[in-house]
C-alpha cells in the first residue's frame, strides 16, 4: 500500500519535474540542445509501466504540455501520442535491449518526434528551423541512460524499503 | 512470424484505431487553435494555472544570480560602481545638450502646428527567466492584465525594440522578440529614409531585408528605425544596423541582414512603452456608400450577387 502511493507520488513528481526541466533558462549557445524531457519520461514510463501510460495519457500530458508552453494546442499532444503509441508497440523488444541499445532506440524515436514536429510547424506555416534543431535528439540520446538509471535505482529503492 | 508478432504485440489498448482518433482529434484541436479565437478562453483559464510553474522554473536562475551578487567582491561592486558613475556622467551631459535640442524642437514643431509629441509613457518589467521554446523567440515577463498590459505593446529595452506583447495572463505577458521566425517590423533606413521591413530570421543576433529593390543605396552599418507605419511600434526607435547586403535568389532583389540593436540576450529589464502611437495608414474604410437601403431597390441587389450573399448571413 504504501509502496504503490511512493511509486504514484514518483510517477507524478517526474511528470511534473519533467515540465520544469523543459522550461529551465539555459545559456543561449546551448538551448538547441536542450533535449526534449517530456518526451523522455514519457518514454520511460511507457516502457516500465504501460498499465499507467495509454495513448489517452500521453494526449492529455501533450495538451497540458502545450499549455505550459504556451503553444498551438495540440501540437505536442500529437507528438506524445506518436512517441507512446511506437513505444507501447515495440514495448516487448524495448524492456530487454541492454541500455546502450535503448539509447540507440530513444535517439531512433526522437529523430522522429524531431520529423512530426517539422511536419506540424510546416504545415502551420513556419519557416524551416536551423541545422541545430536535429542536435536535441543526440542529447536526448545521451541523457536516456542515466534518466534509465537512476529512475530504475529510486524504483528498486522503493521495493527494497518496502 | 505473423502468430510471434501477433503474441509480442498484441497487448495492451494501442490498436492503431485509437491512435488515428487521438491523432485526428490533436490535429482537429490544432486547426481550432490555429484558425484563431475558439480556444482562447480555455487557454486563458489554463495559463492562469501554469503562472507559478513559470515562476518555479525560474527560481534557478534567480537564485544563482542572487548567489553570484552575494559572493562578488567588494572591489569588483566599486569598480562597476565607478563605471556606471562614469556613464551617468556621460548620459547627462549629452542630454544636456540635448536639451536645447528639445527646446529648438519644441519651438519649431509650435511653429508647424504638429499634433504628435513624443512624451514616453512606459513602465518597468522584469523578465522571468525561463524558456518556453529554443526555437520560437518568446520572452515572459513579470507583469500581466492585473498592471494594465494589453496585447500589442511594443517592448523595449536601453538600446533598442525588443519585440512585442503577445499574449497577456493575469500576472505574467508573453512578449515576441522581433528575430523570433514570425515576427516582422517596419522599419527606415535612418541614413536614406528607405522604408522596408525586417524580418524575425530564427537566430537571436540577425535580422533579415529580404525585398529591398536593387537600386536602394543600403550599406553595411546604416541604422534601422522603426518607421512608425502600421501604427503597431511608434517612429524613431532602433531597431538594428545593417551587416550585409547581397543579391537575393532571385536576383531580382537585394537582400540585408541586420544585428538587433536592443540586448535580446542579455536584457534583464525591459520597458513597455504604455502610449500606442495613433495608427498612421489609410483612414478606415467607410461603411455605408450610395443611397440607403430602402431606395436601392432589388435590381443592383441581384447584379451583385456577392453583396447579395453578405447581406443575409
Amino acid at each position: 500500500m504504501n509502496r504503490a502511493r511512493a511509486l504514484d507520488w514518483l510517477f507524478a513528481g517526474s511528470l511534473a519535474v519533467a515540465f520544469l526541466l523543459q522550461l529551465l533558462p539555459l545559456p543561449a549557445p546551448l538551448l538547441a540542445l536542450k533535449p526534449y524531457w517530456v518526451g523522455l519520461v514519457l518514454v520511460y514510463w511507457a516502457i516500465e509501466a504501460p498499465e499507467r501510460i495509454g495513448l489517452g495519457f500521453a494526449f492529455l500530458y501533450g495538451i497540458a504540455s502545450d499549455v505550459v508552453a504556451g503553444e498551438l494546442l495540440g501540437e505536442q499532444a500529437l507528438r506524445l501520442v506518436v512517441l507512446a503509441f511506437i513505444v507501447l508497440r515495440f514495448r516487448a523488444r524495448l524492456r530487454f535491449f541492454p541500455v546502450w541499445q535503448q539509447a540507440l532506440a530513444v535517439l531512433a524515436l526522437l529523430l522522429n518526434d524531431r520529423v512530426v514536429m517539422l511536419m506540424v510547424r510546416g504545415f502551420a506555416g513556419e519557416a524551416m528551423p536551423p541545422p541545430t534543431f536535429w542536435l536535441a535528439p543526440l542529447v536526448g540520446m545521451l541523457a536516456w541512460p542515466f534518466l534509465y538509471l537512476l529512475f530504475d535505482d529510486v524504483r528498486a529503492r522503493l521495493r527494497a524499503g518496502e | 512470424m505473423r502468430s510471434d508478432t501477433a503474441t509480442l504485440f498484441a497487448e495492451g489498448p494501442v490498436g492503431t484505431l485509437r491512435l488515428i482518433v487521438y491523432l485526428g482529434l490533436a490535429v482537429a484541436l490544432m486547426v481550432f487553435d490555429h484558425r484563431g479565437g475558439h480556444l482562447e478562453t480555455l487557454r486563458r483559464g489554463a495559463s492562469a494555472l501554469v503562472e507559478p510553474l513559470y515562476r518555479l522554473a525560474a527560481l534557478p536562475a534567480d537564485l544563482a544570480r542572487a548567489t553570484r551578487t552575494a559572493v562578488t567582491t567588494q572591489e569588483s561592486l566599486a569598480g562597476e560602481n565607478r563605471q556606471l558613475r562614469e556613464q551617468l556622467l556621460l548620459a547627462q551631459a549629452r542630454l544636456n545638450r540635448l536639451d536645447t535640442l528639445v527646446a529648438q524642437n519644441a519651438r519649431l514643431k509650435a511653429l508647424l502646428d504638429a499634433q504628435k509629441n513624443l512624451g514616453l509613457s512606459v513602465q518597468f518589467a522584469h523578465l522571468v527567466d525561463v524558456d518556453l521554446d529554443p526555437f520560437r523567440h518568446r520572452i515572459v515577463l513579470d507583469l500581466g492584465a492585473g498592471a494594465g498590459v494589453v496585447v500589442g505593446q511594443p517592448v523595449i529595452d536601453a538600446h533598442g525594440i525588443m519585440g512585442q506583447i503577445v499574449e497577456v495572463l493575469p500576472n505574467s505577458a508573453i512578449a515576441m522578440l522581433i528575430t523570433d521566425p514570425t515576427h516582422a517590423i517596419p522599419v527606415v533606413v535612418e541614413r536614406t529614409g528607405l522604408r522596408t521591413i525586417a524580418y524575425g530570421s530564427g537566430a537571436i543576433d540577425r535580422l533579415e531585408l529580404p525585398n529591398i529593390p536593387l537600386s536602394a543605396d543600403v550599406k553595411p552599418g546604416d541604422r534601422l528605425l522603426t518607421s512608425g507605419l502600421g501604427g503597431r511600434f511608434p517612429a524613431g526607435f532602433p531597431v538594428g544596423e545593417v551587416t550585409g547586403v547581397h543579391a537575393d535568389a532571385t536576383g531580382m532583389f537585394a537582400a540585408a541582414t541586420a544585428r538587433p540593436a536592443a540586448a535580446l540576450d542579455r536584457s534583464g529589464e525591459v520597458l513597455l512603452l504604455k502610449d500606442q502611437p495613433p495608427p498612421y495608414g489609410p483612414p478606415e474604410p467607410v461603411d455605408e456608400m450610395g443611397p440607403p437601403a430602402d431606395l436601392a431597390g432589388a435590381a443592383p441587389r441581384s447584379a451583385l450577387p456577392g453583396a447579395a450573399a453578405d447581406a443575409t448571413p
